[in-house]
């Protein structure tokens, strides 16, 4: 209780607060491994969470290398053609059910969100840690599988090749429905937390823009993902009992299987992208040091996207049988998504306009997700008009397409965030230097590696191919080298990260003079988050944090600078 | 309800410290609980989609097959969920009143009912698995007497200019035999047919309900928990929290079941 007992105000932001490093914070509240296996801590349950999710990540991402390797010529290089088809299956699985899907909300949501609302904790901690190890047991199963043998059915798991075939679909799908419940606590959590936990004062319009996204994601977590669900019960049902639901030949629909899997799986896209413009919000207005432009747009907009990403999901589905009524129909609710993500994207640029831009590691990021996610967004648009997606439908074309948006859009952003929050987080700053070095090279490395993959798509490549004809053979191996580029990138970032680990230099409490509330508790933050209740206010109000040279870091206009050691 | 003050909130032990007071922890857990039923809602979605598509497609499977179905046994099955959803609310209120001895008595009387509902529902599989009414590849149930199977539905001819070698192996989408589907045509001559895929029919029968008596037994675990510790006396007019909870996710499993009753046990 001595948060609230403290006195309140600016002038209790002192110096002495800034970096908690030398006393008492998170990370050493407890010791041992046990007090990280068994933590109700939102903030140390979001750091297992990225170790976690990163781990995947690169699980995943030397899949892609592998691949792309694989790629380089139009015959065999490196891999069988079944090794191939479980590879690409594996990398899709791992990257969307393991990293990309939980990456933002549960890993830098969990620890941002109850900072940003002042609060303590999200809603139900023990929840929180259940989902966490929920993950865990997915991950485990996905891992069983690959072992055992891994699928090869695309992550897709399309029937009826997925209830036929010999490899382990039933332990691979076992693991994506607890996964998909690890998701569902996580978004009902967050949406309880929201509702029930905001500070007096902070009405849902002044709420920071990061919270409308986890918002909006966690609608989509609560009523797609138990779809998935049923869908993938049916299919160990299938396998396991011969029941038939979408076997033809016991008079099933096959198809139904990929409308059900759709169900879930596009809402499940905006599940990623969605908070990654949550976080870009969040960076745009405080690297452009300027009022976030458009706030009640952004934030509609949100919603807008999470409800109508429920009705499109036929747009996977154009050349797979379904009548042309209905394909119109969802071609036309597709072009509507374009409407609530440029609303989106125009703000952001407006926000840019006459506001000084400080390119900081994570604005890089920012930035790479504007051009970025604008190229796949834009792309999108041919996929979702019914005569050109006749001729790009799994096709190279729909491959960048999805790139571009989920890794261009979701990485990036995710990137940026993980940028922006670390030194809250662990309390250290990295290396400025090879932090923008890396950010340019994976934005160069990406160009290169997906740019080409629009071109041969529109030429006729087909995607999930072992071999190819050689007159593609250019643009593979111009992907290829993109992709070696891309984990080049990626290695600098763990090299500088890990090292600002040991040695980076202290953080101050705001390093980037954000005006939301969890930069105003010491980096990193103690275990119940605040030392004094902070100043929920305004969230866009970044012109009253100055630079204050002695803090390295900003501090609240007025607010005079304690020297270090005053209590 | 419960709405203890700030002052009684500070040594209430069932707060939790990052809760301002017991009001708002009590509004959480029960969003957080709703929130929860429409999940689980939306996982019986897509079982009750399949079943609307199926049913739209083929509605002389389900009148067909569902006359293998016992009325009564899915009857009394009704009633008895029914009742220990009455049970249920009984013990709710009677947590808040703090009447420790009818909560104990009505927790165990739910969870009584829970077992009779199982039992009940045991004996309809077993009557199921003796007939050979199993869904998919397990269905081996004789055709009556004096029936005939319908004819199979004719195999669409591959487009023309596809060579026979690249004809699709995939065997072609079921549909409704001749006749039956189309009402205006004329009812063929000849012996009582039956239709085809009637399996379809007990697939979407046991995966809806199976999955329904998981819901069951998970909601009689909850309520043994719930018991053992209102045996403990741990809940009263200020705390009753997981009573309320524990009986919103029973009522839940209850009115799934309301559903499909009728839609499975008393088709027209």
């Amino acid at each position: 209780m001595t948060s609230r007992d403290a006195t309140h105000g600016p002038g209790a932001l002192a110096a002495s607060a800034q970096n908690a490093l030398g006393g008492d914070n998170y990370l050493n509240h407890g010791r041992g491994v046990w007090s990280w296996l068994t933590t109700l801590d939102h903030k140390r349950i979001g750091v297992m969470y990225l170790v976690s999710i990163l781990a995947a990540f690169l699980l995943g991402g030397v899949f892609a290398l592998l691949l792309r390797t694989e790629l380089l010529t139009p015959q065999q290089t490196i891999m069988k053609a079944d090794t191939y088809n479980q590879m690409f299956t594996l990398h899709g699985a791992v990257m969307i059910f393991l990293f990309i899907i939980p990456g933002i909300p549960a890993a830098l949501g969990n620890f941002v969100l109850p900072l940003m609302l002042g609060a303590k904790d999200v809603a139900f901690p023990r929840l929180n840690l259940a989902s966490y190890y929920l993950w865990v047991t997915g991950a485990l199963f996905a891992l069983i599988s690959m072992i055992t043998g891994a699928v090869d059915t695309g992550w897709t798991f399309y029937t009826p090749y997925s209830t036929t075939t010999s490899t382990s679909v039933i332990s691979m799908v076992f693991g994506a429905f607890i996964l998909g419940f690890s998701s569902i606590f996580t978004g009902l959590n967050f949406v309880v937390t929201i509702h029930k936990m905001r500070p007096p004062g902070m009405t849902w319009f002044r709420m920071p823009l990061f919270l409308w996204g986890l918002y909006g994601t966690a609608i989509i977590q609560i009523l797609a993902t138990p779809v998935l669900g049923i869908t993938l019960l049916l299919i160990i049902a299938e396998r396991a009992l011969g029941v038939g639901i979408f076997d033809p030949a016991l008079g099933g629909d096959p198809v139904l299987f990929q409308h059900f899997f759709w169900f879930y799986s596009h809402p499940a896209v905006y599940i990623m992208i969605l908070p990654a413009m949550g976080v870009i919000s969040e960076l745009m207005a405080t690297f452009s040091r300027k009022r976030i432009f458009g706030y009640t747009f952004i934030a509609g907009s949100s919603i807008a996207i999470a409800v109508i990403s429920f009705l499109v999901w036929g747009h996977h589905m154009f050349v797979a049988g379904q009548s042309n009524l209905a394909g119109m129909i969802f071609s036309f609710l597709t072009f509507l998504v374009a409407i609530p993500s440029a609303i989106k994207v125009f703000n952001w640029t407006a926000t840019m306009y006459k506001g000084s831009v400080w390119l900081a590691t994570p604005m890089l990021y920012a930035l790479s997700f504007l051009f970025l996610f604008g190229i796949g967004g834009l792309t999108g648009l041919f996929l979702g008009a019914l005569a050109t997606d006749v001729h790009l439908h799994d096709t190279y074309f729909v491959v960048a397409h999805f790139h571009y948006v989920m890794f261009g859009g979701t990485v990036m952003g995710f990137l940026g965030g993980l940028h922006y929050w670390w030194p809250k987080m662990f309390g250290r700053m990295y290396s400025e230097r090879w932090g923008r070095i890396a950010a340019l090279l994976i934005f160069v490395g990406f160009n290169v590696t997906f740019f080409a993959q629009f071109v041969m798509g529109s030429q006729g490549m087909p995607r999930r191919y072992y071999n190819y004809l050689p007159e593609f053979t250019t643009y593979h191996v111009i992907s290829t080298l993109g992709s070696y580029l891309l984990g080049a990138g990626f290695l600098i970032v763990l090299v500088y990260l890990i090292h600002s680990l040991a040695k980076g230099q202290p953080a101050p409490a705001n390093p980037w003079g954000a005006a939301t509330a969890e930069w105003q508790t010491p980096s990193p933050p103690p275990h119940d988050n605040f030392l004094q209740d902070p100043v929920v206010d305004d969230p866009y109000d970044v012109e009253r944090w100055r630079w204050d040279a002695e803090l390295a870091g900003y501090r609240l206009e007025g607010a005079t600078a304690r020297p270090a050691g005053a209590v | 309800m419960s709405h203890t003050s700030p002052h009684d909130a500070a040594h209430d032990p069932h707060l939790a410290h990052h809760f301002p007071d017991a009001a708002t922890q009590f509004e959480a857990g029960k969003l957080g609980m709703w929130i929860f039923l429409a999940t689980e809602i939306l996982l019986f979605g897509g079982l009750f989609c399949a079943y609307a598509v199926y049913r739209a497609h083929h509605p002389e499977i389900f009148i067909y097959a569902h006359q293998f179905l016992d009325k009564v046994l899915g009857g009394i099955n009704t009633a008895v969920l029914i009742i220990s959803s009455l049970t249920m609310a009984w013990a709710v209120r009677a947590a808040q009143l703090g009447h420790q001895r009818a909560l104990v008595r009505l927790l165990t009387a739910t969870i009584a009912l829970g077992f009779v509902f199982l039992g009940i529902k045991y004996v309809e599989y077993e009557h199921k698995w003796k007939e050979g009414l199993l869904p998919g590849t397990r269905f081996t149930h004789p055709l009556p007497e004096g029936t005939t199977a319908s004819p199979p539905a004719p195999v669409e001819p591959a487009p023309v200019g596809v060579a026979g070698e690249e004809a699709t192996t995939i065997p072609p989408a079921a549909r409704g035999p001749a006749g039956l589907a189309d009402p205006a045509a004329a009812p063929p001559a000849g012996p009582p047919r039956v239709p085809r895929n009637v399996q379809i029919f007990f697939g979407i029968y046991f995966t809806m309900t199976g999955l329904h008596a998981l819901h069951v037994i998970a909601g009689m675990i909850t309520l043994m928990w719930i018991l053992r510790r209102a045996r403990r006396g741990e809940f009263g007019p200020r705390y009753f929290t997981p009573v309320d909870l524990a009986g919103l996710y029973w009522h839940l499993v209850d009115l799934i079941w309301i559903y499909l009753f009728p839609l499975l046990y008393l088709i027209h």
